[in-house]
């Protein structure tokens, strides 16, 4: 997955994330913003599902789907390519 | 490069235009911002009517002063400004309306004579970037606009009726511009632009996509001193923006310095530009002058009023501060209070020369 894009968002802690490029803004909420990080952070789908695993104590099953589900949303946003 | 500091000047800088409410004029920011760089010396506003209400702002403008319309010609012109110099020196004039842009072109010699300063494009410069013009100076130069139609007579609608594809925008050769989605409306549209602004009347395909504001100051030798690009966040449904934010973008940014270079513009402006959905951008429009928002290039770190004080006094300035992307701007309306002598000083004797008290 290319995350270029998603490497110029200003993300806070708060879950506000901006676009510098054009300008657009949005809102995720805590697990959602955890997931940006990671990818930020450079980590891999598998890696994302190991971490969001510790971080919320689920199985990897619980998040596989949901997480699928957010990088689609991410795409139709053009903020990552595959 | 550190922002422009203007504490040392004692010169007497005058602006135009200091209506604010829902269709603000450029003035009042401009000359806030060449306060934020710490210019003490006067600041003298020009004004058309007696109820723009930044005359009854406090520390904006020192004196105001009723001019002429600009419509009314060179010599009316002349004879109020010298009529204004016996009152007061002036060393910089910075116009920010449209329609009075060119009588400050056309009269820089006598301005200079004068000891005033402007820094202003070219008659030439200027002309180009006309509604009416931009379709056929900009494509040539790999610059793409959104198609359109230069009608000088409502049949011209009709016989384009089987060309255009609605909705349309048309606008008015200097000010306003209304989308049409169909014939009739566009004949209304063109019929009351045309009572009020006169010929020709522009017909332009919208584009859809992010459509972005950029306020330059232009060399006159085709670089750009400064350049801020925003992205409206409020748009008012006269489609004045009223809120924004600045925007990072090495492409739109390319962009607008190849239209500052196609022109060699010199002074301030404001690019209108949409990336349409093919990914391509295209020019709207060139204003030829600072616009009502420009408070947020202050704001985001590069004063562009300030610097087009220096430039007009002659000095040299290399490329302005960085902006810092994300500085956001919000507009608000407010009530101002004053007095009923201060409308009866403007109304009758056409100025008004604050006392310390008053400012």
């Amino acid at each position: 997955m290319n995350t270029d894009q998603l490497m110029t968002l200003a993300v806070n802690k708060n879950g506000f994330i901006f676009d510098p490029e054009n300008g657009i803004s949005y809102t995720v909420n805590e697990t959602g913003l955890f997931i940006l990080q990671q990818m930020q952070k450079g980590q891999q789908e598998q890696e994302i599902i190991a971490s969001l695993c510790e971080e919320y104590e689920v199985l990897p099953d619980q998040v596989r789907s949901d997480l699928e589900h957010y990088c689609a949303m991410l795409k139709s946003l053009n903020l990552v390519e595959d | 490069m550190q922002n422009l500091n203007l504490s040392h000047l004692n010169i007497t800088v005058a602006v135009s235009g200091l209506k604010t409410g829902d269709n603000p004029q450029p003035g009042v920011p401009v000359i806030r911002s060449i306060r934020t760089a710490g210019f003490k010396g006067k600041i003298v506003g020009f004004v058309y009517d007696a109820m723009e209400s930044g005359i009854y702002l406090d520390c904006i403008a020192d004196e105001v002063y009723q001019m002429p319309y600009p419509s009314t010609g060179a010599e009316p012109f002349l004879m109020r400004l010298d009529y204004i110099l016996s009152k007061t020196k002036i060393d910089v004039i910075i116009p920010t309306l449209d329609s009075e842009v060119p009588i400050y072109i056309r009269l820089e010699k006598e301005l200079k004579e004068r000891g005033i300063h402007t820094f202003l494009p070219t008659e030439e410069q200027f002309n180009l970037r006309d509604k009416i013009k931009l379709a056929q100076f900009f494509p040539p130069k790999g610059i793409d606009i959104p198609k359109t139609h230069i009608l000088q007579s409502a049949d011209g609608i009709t016989k384009l009726k089987d060309e255009l594809e609605f909705p349309v925008i048309v606008k008015g050769r200097l000010y306003e511009a209304y989308k049409a989605s169909n014939i009739s409306e566009a004949y209304k549209h063109f019929n009351d632009l045309a009572a009020k602004w006169g010929l020709p009347i522009i017909l332009q395909e919208i584009i859809d996509g992010d459509e972005f504001n950029i306020v330059i100051v232009g060399d006159g030798k085709g670089k750009c001193l400064g350049m801020v690009p925003q992205r409206k966040l409020v748009i008012t449904d006269k489609g004045k923006g009223f809120g924004g934010v600045v925007v990072k973008n090495p492409s739109l940014e390319s962009y607008a310095e190849k239209v500052i270079a196609a022109l060699s513009w010199r002074g301030p402006c404001e690019l209108e530009i949409i990336k349409g959905e093919d990914g391509k951008f295209y020019l709207i429009e060139i204003n030829p002058r600072f616009p009502a928002w420009v408070r947020l290039a202050e704001g985001s770190g590069q004063n562009q009023p300030a610097a087009t004080v220096l430039l007009a006094l002659g000095e040299k300035l290399d490329t302005l501060p960085a902006f810092r992307p994300g500085t956001l701007f919000i507009r608000h309306a407010e009530d101002l209070i004053s007095d009923i002598s201060l409308l009866g000083d403007i109304s009758v004797n056409g100025e008004l020369i604050r006392t310390k008290e008053e400012k």
